[in-house]
Order: C-alpha cells, then sequence, then structure tokens
C-alpha cells in the first residue's frame, strides 16, 4: 500500500462567504463540533510519520480558526509543505505577518471574477476589495501566490479579464478550474454548468494567455468533466495519495466522500495510520478489484481509477458504478442529458442559484 | 539587478536556485530527498538532492559541477545541465544570469 502525500485539513465549515458552487456538505450544521487544537496537532503528527509531505489547510474558511499559526508552525516544523487556501477574508496584515513566521509556504486565495459587482455577487458578500488587498499583501511579504478560480456559467465569458488581473496583482499560479457539481454546486448544476461554446471561447482565452504570460505566471485549467470523454482520475485513486479530515474529526478519501453509505472512520475513535491501511472506508474502492465493467477490462482503469465514486453514486444511487462522466458507461445517458439542457436552455437567470448558508443560520432558512 | 526568470539554463555562468514556491527537504517516512511544490511531490535520488542543495542563486552552474566532481567519481555535465533543465521548465528552479 503507499503512503499518503496530501492531508487536506478542513479546519472549520463556517465561512462568511456564500458561493453557490461550494462543495461543502448540505447538512453543515452536523460539523460545529470540531476537533480542538491538540487534536488536530495530533492529526498532524501522526499524519507526518504515515508520510504525508503537504498539509493543505482549507474549510470553509481556515482563517476562522483562531489556532491557525499554531497548526501551521506546527506542520512547518514536522517539514510538511504548508498550503493555505482561503477566501482571504480575515487576513490582516498581523495575521498574514504571524502566519509567514510560523512558515507557512503557499497561499491561495480564491476570486469570484475580475470585477467587485459581479465577485460580489457571486460571493454573496462584499468581498472583492478585501480579496485583492489580501493578494497583493500576500506578495509583498515575499509569498508566493496562487489565485483560485471556480469557473461556471456566470463568469467564465471574463476569464480574459480574469487572467489580466491575476497578471496584473502578480499571482505565480492561477488555477481556472471549472465548477466540480457536488454539495451545493450539485443542486445548483442547471444554472452552472456552461454551454459548449462558453467553453470553446475560454479555452482560446486560456491557450493565448498562455503563450503571452509565458514564464511569468503559470496556468491550471481544468474543464468540466461533465465535458470531457473520460473521467477525472478523482484523487489520484481512492485511499492512494491523499487524504482529508474534516471539521468532526472524520477522515474521508475525498472531501464529499460523506455523501456515501460508508462505515464512518474518525480520529476521535481510531488512529489515522488504521484508518488509512485498514478501515473499511478506505478499504471500499482502493485499487481496482472493485471494479465493475466496462472499467474491470479497460486500459485506462490505472490512469483514471473509475472516475470519481461520489460522482457516480450521486447520479445513479450505486458508489460501485462506473463515473457516468465516461462516455462508455452505461449511465452516460445522465450526463449527456443535463450537457445537453445546458446548451440548449438560454441562460438561467441569476435568482436561480442557491447560496451556501452559514452553519450557523441553516436552520433559520 | 541580474535578470531573474524561470529560462533554460544556457550559460555555464548561470546561478541557479529553488524558486520561492519550493521546498527541497527530507522525507523521514520514505528514506529521500523530496522537492515539494503546492500540487507535486518530486522524489529525487541522492545525486538528484546534492545537486539541488548546492542551487543557492551564488554557485555558478560550472561552481555546482566542480562541487559535485569532489564528491562523486563520475560527473556528466551534460546530465546535471539536463536535470536542471527540466526542473527550470517545471518552475521549480530559477536562474540568475551573470
Amino acid at each position: 500500500m503507499d503512503r499518503p502525500l496530501g492531508l487536506l485539513a478542513e479546519l472549520t465549515y463556517a465561512c462568511p462567504l456564500h458561493c453557490p458552487y461550494c462543495s461543502n456538505p448540505l447538512n453543515l450544521g452536523d460539523y460545529q463540533d470540531e476537533l480542538t487544537t491538540q487534536q488536530w496537532l495530533g492529526v498532524i503528527a501522526e499524519a507526518a510519520e504515515l508520510g504525508v509531505l503537504q498539509l493543505h489547510l482549507s474549510g470553509g474558511e481556515p482563517l476562522l480558526r483562531r489556532d491557525l499559526v499554531d497548526i501551521v508552525r506546527f506542520a512547518s516544523g514536522h517539514g510538511m509543505y504548508t498550503n493555505l487556501v482561503t477566501s482571504a477574508s480575515g487576513l490582516s496584515s498581523r495575521r498574514a505577518e504571524l502566519l509567514r513566521a510560523a512558515g507557512l509556504d503557499h497561499v491561495q486565495i480564491s476570486i469570484q471574477a475580475d470585477e467587485q459587482a459581479l465577485s460580489d455577487r457571486i460571493a454573496g458578500m462584499p468581498s472583492f476589495e478585501r480579496k485583492l488587498a489580501a493578494a497583493r499583501l500576500v506578495k509583498k511579504l515575499g509569498w508566493p501566490l496562487t489565485l483560485n478560480v471556480v469557473l461556471h456559467r456566470h463568469n467564465i465569458d471574463r476569464l480574459g479579464h480574469i487572467l489580466d488581473l491575476a497578471a496584473e496583482v502578480g499571482a505565480d499560479r492561477v488555477e481556472l478550474a471549472n465548477t466540480q457539481y457536488y454539495g451545493w454546486a450539485l443542486r445548483n448544476r442547471e444554472a452552472l454548468l456552461p454551454s459548449r461554446a462558453q467553453l470553446e471561447r475560454a479555452e482560446t482565452v486560456v491557450r493565448a494567455a498562455r503563450e503571452r504570460l509565458r514564464g511569468q505566471m503559470a496556468m491550471i485549467y481544468v474543464i468540466p468533466d461533465y465535458y470531457s470523454k473520460y473521467p477525472k482520475p478523482c484523487m489520484g485513486g481512492w485511499g492512494r495519495q491523499q487524504l482529508t479530515v474534516v471539521p468532526n474529526g472524520d477522515v474521508l478519501p475525498c472531501p464529499t466522500a460523506h455523501t456515501l453509505p460508508l462505515p464512518r472512520a474518525s480520529v476521535r475513535e481510531y488512529s489515522l495510520t488504521w484508518i488509512w491501511q485498514q478501515s473499511p472506508l478506505f478499504q471500499r474502492f482502493r485499487g481496482t478489484d472493485w471494479m465493475p465493467e466496462p472499467c474491470r477490462g479497460c486500459a485506462r482503469r490505472d490512469l483514471d481509477f473509475g472516475g470519481c465514486r461520489c460522482q457516480a453514486f450521486q447520479l445513479t444511487g450505486d458508489a460501485a458504478r462506473t463515473d457516468p462522466v465516461c462516455h462508455l458507461s452505461p449511465d452516460h445517458g445522465i450526463v449527456a442529458s443535463a450537457v445537453r439542457a445546458a446548451n440548449e436552455a438560454a441562460a438561467p437567470r441569476e435568482e436561480v442559484l442557491i447560496p451556501r448558508p452559514h452553519p450557523d443560520t441553516r436552520r433559520q432558512e | 539587478m541580474p535578470l531573474t526568470g524561470p529560462m533554460r539554463i544556457a550559460h555555464s555562468a548561470d546561478r541557479p536556485r529553488l524558486a520561492p514556491h519550493v521546498r527541497l527537504t527530507y522525507d523521514q517516512a520514505r528514506q529521500r530527498h523530496v522537492l515539494l511544490t503546492p500540487e507535486t511531490v518530486t522524489l529525487l535520488n541522492g545525486t538528484g538532492a546534492a545537486i539541488l542543495e548546492l542551487c543557492d542563486g551564488a554557485r555558478t552552474v560550472t561552481e555546482i559541477l566542480a562541487e559535485l566532481r569532489g564528491r562523486y567519481d563520475r560527473v556528466a555535465d551534460a546530465d546535471v545541465e539536463a536535470f536542471l533543465a527540466v526542473l527550470v521548465a517545471k518552475r521549480c528552479v530559477e536562474v540568475s544570469h551573470g
């Protein structure tokens, strides 16, 4: 069995933003009993021993954890590469300097669009100006900066301007990832999935920008898997390279695996090593023995690992089926009809988007 | 101010160094040196690690090769330069010219 390379620590699901493409669980309120600082440090120490080299600190908004600096210092002391994935709300100069001193290696800031009105509308609160200020602060402190942009029907036509903005603030990398349809994003899929014409325009913009910004800014562009012929190699294979610990201490092979009808595995009850090596949850889809046809006999089974288990479950009700994104899947019609709808319908109105709520306001909906 | 950027290694006078977002570390669990970026892990052999430890932005490629010759019986200059060129192309190593 391989050792895990990366740990995604979702420290809290609290977040000031309301992005409608959020992949956090729909039942946010069930995660309010968060691990304590000592519990997180225990998880990190065990992860380091297990071979984890990269720690991605995310959420929700990880800056809402008051112990973030302590967590970073501890992980850095264990030789891990520490990466903060943030909306940047709460990244004051003082906090940033403390994180820098604690050894934080890299900062990823999300932006929703290239201009204030649209960005704030998607985020569900005024946040754009603060994000830009934070991005500039990150560069001023000498950190490498990645801007993360989740693309969808409402912002993908702004891609050229988004890239100009990224270059202007001095981003070293920009991740342009089309929405993945989990959690709140799946609920909002009809309103978010771009049309084929939009994607073609976006690809032209990316190609030109790659040429123009060569050597200045690295660009990662991820198409929506609904439009690809083969599924994505989700997490590099189930329980193969990555693990996620969510705010309440549950350990998952991927951040959305809580949606699957599988036994839970929590660091409150078991060691991280046992969970990685032996838990029924991590063993369930490891390797290729679990695969049905057409995956079982497919030459690509060690390349894409049958795609995403959560997507298979969400779309077919059975997590052990081939990811319906694959054109060879017997369930591919489900994806094909969503794509057809995205290309037939007139652009849905913005009001259709359901904003992701705050965990503590969930019950007041 | 010297021009710094992820360009190809062209001159033996170039001074390579790790890009700011890259960390070179020893992985106890795997007993190997590794090169880490936010999204990638590159496992290194002993020679690769030895080369990168010398990439401090002060030594020139010529000086790095001389150091390596002091440690190893055979040093293929072209192999070292090719190794660095790959990492420059991946933006893991930056080069100051002159």
